[in-house]
């Protein structure tokens, strides 16, 4: 018999995880409205919501349209800002969860990137900063880091040397980043990001989206274009993460369309190390723990016994 | 919040694409709702749930009504007796009953598909010690539902219709002059919060219930943020009901 314990467990970046299963930024805000419903120390961890210098409020309503297998959101990044992240948010979370937590830092400037990520390093219940160079959902910054490979390697590499630079005082943290699918070859951003520094890769971001409002004849969202997420894109997401497996080195983290226990083994023979869940928080509150609940018999199903040993076992 | 299976007593039409579906409640499930709440519906064949104010409820039944608007409400609309979607409830704030500021004689205004929240309102009010006035607008009298509901309680009640098809010819906004009353309630379209708000007196307590397309409903996907005079906060979590104090219109 395999210890279901055992069989579970990853190591992401050096930092080991009881489950690969993490919420993605964005679908689980600070963790409290889930820890209402459950113990989310089940988690491997979660990635907060993406945190900006200044507070922001994001974009105007509708920022929400309904897809088959989906939806496409327009949120834009709101959030209370770094300090007040510092201040109240992660001591709530202490509260509520007991591992590290994964950091998501946006920005919309270089110098923004880089300062965001060193207050949240320098906080010890952060495990990793995940570098969001990918959200489609405000006009300047965000995705349009993470389309370019050069630009991408300029802010991870701005990144990378201050996070560097804490080590002598026991600050620094594992740098992820996260990649948008908005992008001509998905192959080229991950090694641009790799070769200047980062030491995991999130992917994917959502892809852009519209839908139409029949009644108005205009589209639903207010910003006209967002993200989209679901299950409708799981099979995008096996084919990035499975081209970035053949370019990189470092580990991965699957995201994109996950609802169920196979999909993260699919991630992880795709090439994953660690794999999100995010959409799927929205309709099922419970989605993360059912899958966890789920993962040991699943891969016992498929013959497998310690998952950490499947990555990148379809290539 | 829970995420349960109801089942469906009767899912009948009441008015012009406006169906009333009453569902078995659990045993001790409805203790604790508050008028002004909803319930998230799962519907097979659609990604997000569709979020439906909480009209009624007693120890064992809750009810909601809702407008066929779309696919995913016309799919309920199909839904028969003894089917069980899964919902996720009670979600949102909800109107604050107790409040010495409510007074003794609160005005309650919905209109269209904000009338049935009003309902519950009403009850609790009443059974709070007040003689609320209810006001209900509607486009057209067919239209029209829950008067004779309204009728069975202890509130002076005024229908209107914008084509005057059935009761007083206008907006509710249009009989508000002629009344006096100690806090306003309302719910329907932005546009006619917006009207209340402007033929209230002025320094008349209030407590308004929005709507917004939403992700979750519980607060998790900051899809239905909204500015206050208090700060951002989320549709369905810290509203829907905002107090007339902190909307910024």
């Amino acid at each position: 018999m395999v210890d279901k314990r055992e069989m579970l467990k990853v190591k992401l970046c050096g930092v080991e995880m009881d489950n690969p299963v993490i919420p993605a930024s964005g679908t689980f805000g600070y963790g409290r409205e889930f820890a209402e419903l459950y113990d989310i120390n089940i988690l491997g961890s979660f990635s907060f919501k993406g945190t900006t210098e200044q507070p922001r409020f994001g974009n105007p309503t509708p920022r929400i349209a309904e897809c088959r297998e989906g939806l496409i959101n327009s949120v834009g990044l709101q959030n209370p800002g770094v300090e007040k992240v510092i201040e109240e948010e992660l001591p709530a979370i202490e509260k509520i969860f007991k591992k590290p937590v994964m950091a998501n830092v946006s920005g919309f400037s270089s110098e923004e990137y880089v300062r965001v990520s060193e207050r949240l390093a320098a906080q010890e219940q952060v495990g990793w900063i995940e570098l969001n160079i990918s959200c489609p959902n405000v006009h300047e910054g965000g995705m349009a880091f993470g389309t370019d490979p050069k630009q991408a390697a300029g802010v991870v590499g701005a990144v990378r040397k201050a996070l560097d630079a804490q080590k002598p005082y026991g600050g620094s943290k594992p740098l992820i980043v996260k990649l948008s699918p908005n992008v001509r070859d998905i192959g080229e951003i991950a090694f641009a990001c790799e070769a200047a520094g980062a030491e995991g890769l999130t992917l994917i971001n959502t892809l852009q989206g519209m839908r139409i409002d029949l009644k108005k004849k205009r589209p639903v969202i207010a910003e006209k274009i967002g993200g989209f997420s679901g299950p409708a894109i799981l099979p995008v997401a096996l084919r990035m993460v499975y081209q970035a497996y053949e370019r990189v080195k470092i580990p991965l983290v699957g995201c994109g369309g996950v609802r169920e226990a196979e999909d993260v083994l699919e991630m992880m023979l795709a090439g994953a190390t660690a794999v999100q869940v995010g959409a799927a928080n929205l309709v099922n509150p419970f989605a993360c723990r059912e899958i966890i609940e789920a993962l040991p018999e699943t891969a016992g199903k498929y013959g497998i016994k310690k998952l950490s040993e499947i990555t990148g076992g379809a290539h | 919040m829970i995420r349960t299976e109801l089942k469906i007593r009767s899912n009948t039409p009441i008015a012009d694409s406006t169906y009333e579906m009453i569902f078995d409640a659990p045993a001790g499930l409805t203790g604790n709702f508050r008028p002004g709440q909803f319930i998230n519906i799962r519907l097979e064949g659609f990604f997000l749930r569709r979020p439906i104010s909480l009209c009624d409820w007693t120890d064992d039944t809750i009810s909601i009504i809702y407008k066929t608007v779309g696919k995913g409400t016309e799919e309920m609309s199909r839904l028969e007796a003894g089917a069980a979607p899964e919902v996720l409830l009670p979600l949102g704030n909800g109107y604050c009953c107790d409040s010495e500021e409510i007074g003794e004689r609160p005005l309650l205004a919905g209109g269209g598909a904000g009338v049935p929240p009003m309902y519950a309102l009403c009850r609790e009010l009443i059974a709070g010690g007040a003689r609320p006035t209810v006001l209900l607008g509607f486009r057209t009298a067919g239209e029209v539902f829950y008067v004779n509901r309204f009728e069975e309680m202890e509130a002076d009640l005024i229908v209107t219709t914008e084509d005057g098809s059935r009761g007083e010819k206008g907006f509710v906004t249009d009989v508000m002059g002629e009344l006096d009353y100690s806090s306003v309630f309302a719910c329907g379209p932005e546009g006619m919060l917006k009207a209340v708000d402007e033929a209230a007196d002025r320094d008349c307590p209030g407590w308004f219930s929005f709507e917004e397309r939403m992700g979750c409903g519980f607060g998790a996907c900051m899809g239905c943020s909204c500015r206050t005079k208090y700060g951002d906060k989320r549709i369905c979590r810290e509203g829907p009901v905002l107090s007339r104090r902190e909307i910024i219109w």
